[in-house]
């Protein structure tokens, strides 16, 4: 069993990454979270095996979560995926220097997120 | 139209009629300056809405959302200023969006290109304000690398309006730290702006979360901390202190922690410490009851008797007071303890492919920490019992009638000084036979021994007695219900067991509130003091001994017509030589509950005392029938008798098995 964790605070790009990583089987439990709060509170009800976040959201936005678990004992093996639109390049390389393993730009295919999720899966 | 596009319409107009009041309220505060966070929000909602037009194929309105996401940006970044003018535009923008979105539920596509020449011109006619400058050196690298691109220009924004940068730090529960947060966030907002909000559990004790809160005040320290209850850092100050150089801000990383919550945390250690003190002084209070009285006997009820009557009473009930509020301190609700199992429930039903709906009463029952620490693991070890072996797998479940998806209870209520704790399953049951057939080939059972139900059930406290054949990933091998005993017994307390085959199981653990200071009954037994907890005594008598009689070696008294077994402590804890059948002691302590029940003989009744139970140390280990030592008073020492250690010993021996 895998449980991914998606921290996106649009609820129809969230449903639609669900979707996605469901379709790659029955062994994909996605959880959701819609901010950094629900993910924070998240992570100690269950041992996530990667965590797909978006950067730019209220409160506390995708960096600080990345480096909370990237920095935190308990949860920092678990592999992170950056979810964000080109323009946020500047973000996305601070995500990557934070510790985040991989990316996936927005637009994005189905199966480039798919392939990027078993990669990291795999390491 | 599919389900999907349905979706993206719905958040769409959900997000441009949010814009819409961000973009009223930055119109209403334009003249004080436009406010940042709103600002922000606009951005982050188109920015959300072009993310969502290009993943369901909608490029035009992708194409034009990202044309308004650059020009937000470069307003909320400060690249170009803003004004009535381009406020008007935006609203332009956001009503031609609206009416986009609605014409998508007939129209397939939409044409926008002319829409979005004219967003590219109006950019062009509006000229950039200068860059501004770098941040190196004047605030922490940890803080400023996890700042986003946005957040690091609101940081420059406030340097450069000459406000103090500070940081705020807290430590906050798990459970509810979002609403803890909230709050201090929006007294942050009300006399600054807050920039940063960085969770970290560097520090951090398990259960809590800490963050680092960065923001951005013209007030000063002194002011921040009154507003805010707590001292925030101050990283940066706006101007050099005219000052002398010893009174500069100190500008390296922050090393305390501070909450700004009421509430403290406090080492359990010390609260053992205030307790111990507690414990002396009601041994001091004993000794000025001892001087009152002699002093009565001297003086009979004069005026200074009288005086010190009163002053000691006085002391007593301040004492009684000083130790409930000291106890109160380490109480805790068990709901802490049962989100820890609930937590559990959760994994390993989903691991056996079990449906279970778990349910829970009375979270807000509250016990001693340290005997809800206790507790945990038994707990954890009775709710995997259930998962494992209690509860069917759904199939099953369906073939027998019983809805697919199971029930686990959890239970808490105070029952005077003990807290009661149910775990209830609505599984199969446990099966007698089985249970007895076991117990039989391991020789636990005498052949031919005729066993009552709640005997058969007792059998499973019986260490390396499992039912289940196999062992399984949740339970592991041997049920070892044993353990659960073996630690609720340590705590002064019992477990319970009720089952129907077929229908439910349900363990009921009772246990002592708290176990750091306790009442207990001193006796005396040839001669030795002796102290039996009140909370296990359910009542003292003077032996009548045409009600007790002898039947087959065993002493039973007639307890108002209930047959209660009779322990010599001076025989269980081999006090006196002399094989003396005839019984000397005058009284009987009856303890346990329920059917739970042993009569204690025992020479003297001496009085309660409020003791703190100490730990006999490793040196005593394997040695039976005592739970600690206690001091009560003139430097004298006693042992604590376990109750539940003879209880246990003389209902099995009772019971016609070898112990």
């Amino acid at each position: 069993v895998k449980n991914i964790l998606i921290v996106e605070d649009s609820a129809s790009t969230r449903s639609l990454v669900k979707t996605i990583i469901e379709d790659l089987g029955e062994e994909f439990y996605v959880y959701e979270a819609s901010n950094g709060f629900e993910a924070l509170k998240a992570l100690p009800t269950e041992r996530f095996d990667l965590i797909i976040t978006d950067i730019n959201m209220p409160d506390i936005n995708g960096l600080e979560l990345i480096n909370f678990i990237k920095t935190s004992e308990l949860y920092k093996n678990i592999p992170i995926i950056i979810i964000s639109t080109e323009r946020s390049e500047e973000d996305r390389k601070r995500g990557l220097s934070l510790g985040a393993d991989a990316y996936v730009t927005k637009p994005f295919k189905p199966k480039e997120l798919q392939e990027t999720v078993l990669k990291v899966l795999q390491k | 139209m599919s389900a999907s596009l349905k979706e993206f319409i719905s958040e769409a107009e959900e997000i441009l009629s949010e814009a819409e009041g961000y973009l009223v309220q930055i119109q209403e505060s334009l003249d004080s300056g436009p406010d940042p966070d709103k600002l922000n929000a606009l951005f982050r909602a188109v920015h959300t809405l072009k993310g969502n037009s290009s993943l369901f194929g909608q490029d035009d309105i992708k194409d034009l959302t990202h044309r308004l996401e650059e020009l937000l940006d470069d307003l909320r970044m400060g690249r170009i200023p803003l004004d009535n003018s381009v406020i008007d535009f935006l609203f332009k923008e956001i009503d031609l969006l609206k009416a986009t979105i609605k014409t998508l539920e007939t129209k397939k596509k939409v044409d926008l290109s002319q829409e979005i020449r004219e967003v590219d011109e109006f950019r062009k006619s509006i000229t950039s304000t200068e860059k501004d400058t770098s941040l190196k050196g004047l605030i922490d690298d940890e803080i400023l690398k996890v700042l986003s691109e946005y957040e690091e220009h609101r940081l420059k924004e406030n340097i450069k309006n000459k406000r103090g940068i500070f940081i705020l730090e807290v430590i906050l529960p798990l459970e509810g730290f979002d609403e803890q947060l909230k709050a201090i966030s929006e007294k942050i907002k009300s006399v600054g702006e807050l920039l940063s909000t960085l969770p970290t559990t560097k520090d951090v004790p398990g259960g809590y979360i800490g963050f680092k809160l960065l923001f951005g005040s013209e007030k000063d320290s002194e002011f921040l901390k009154n507003v805010l209850q707590n001292e925030p850092k101050l990283v940066y100050a706006p101007k050099p202190p005219a000052v002398s150089a010893d009174t500069a801000p100190p500008q390296k990383s922050i090393e305390t922690i501070k909450s700004t919550t009421s509430t403290v945390r406090v080492d359990i250690d010390k609260v053992d410490r205030i307790l111990d003190t507690i414990g002396e002084l009601h041994l001091s209070k004993g000794m000025i009851k001892d001087v009152e009285q002699q002093l009565r006997q001297i003086y009979g009820y004069s005026d200074i008797v009288f005086e010190i009557h009163r002053a000691s009473q006085l002391l007593e009930k301040r004492l009684t007071e000083l130790q409930q509020n000291v106890l109160d301190i380490r109480m805790v609700p068990i709901g802490q303890i049962f989100t820890r199992v609930a937590q559990l429930v959760r994994r390993y039903s989903r691991q056996m492919g079990k449906k279970i709906e778990l349910q829970i009463y009375g979270e807000d029952t509250e016990l001693d920490k340290y005997v809800a620490e206790e507790v945990v693991d038994p707990l954890m070890h009775i709710v995997r019992n259930s998962i494992d072996h209690g509860i069917e797998y759904p199939e099953e479940r369906k073939k027998i009638g019983k809805s697919e998806t199971g029930t686990l209870v959890m239970k808490a209520y105070q029952k005077g000084n003990h807290v009661v704790i149910e775990v209830e399953d609505d599984g199969r049951g446990i099966n007698r036979k089985k249970l007895l057939d076991k117990a039989l080939t391991m020789g636990l059972v005498k052949e031919g021994v005729e066993l009552n139900d709640s005997e058969i059930l007792e059998l499973i406290f019986t260490p390396g007695l499992s039912t289940k054949e196999e062992a399984s990933d949740v339970s592991g091998r041997g049920v070892g219900m044993d353990v659960v005993k073996e630690k609720i017994t340590s705590l002064g307390g019992y477990v319970d067991i009720k089952s129907k085959e077929g229908s439910f199981t349900r363990i009921s653990l009772t246990i002592p509130i708290t176990l750091a200071i306790i009442k207990a009954l001193i006796v005396t037994v040839s001669g030795h003091e002796f102290a039996i907890p009140l909370t296990s005594i359910s009542e003292t008598l003077e032996i009548d001994r045409n009600l007790l009689n002898s039947i087959e070696g065993r002493l039973i008294y007639n307890l108002r017509g209930r047959a209660v077994p009779i322990v010599s402590l001076k025989e269980f804890y081999q006090l006196s030589d002399l094989e003396l059948s005839e019984i000397t002691e005058k009284f009987i302590v009856i303890t346990g509950f329920e059917d739970r029940v042993v009569g204690l003989l025992v020479d003297d009744l001496l009085g309660a005392h409020d003791i703190v139970i100490k730990s006999l140390g490793s040196y005593f280990e394997g040695f039976k029938g005592f739970s600690g030592a206690a001091e009560i008073g003139s430097g004298k020492l006693v042992l604590v008798i376990d109750t539940e250690a003879i209880i246990s010993e003389t209902l099995l021996r009772s019971r016609g098995e070898n112990v």
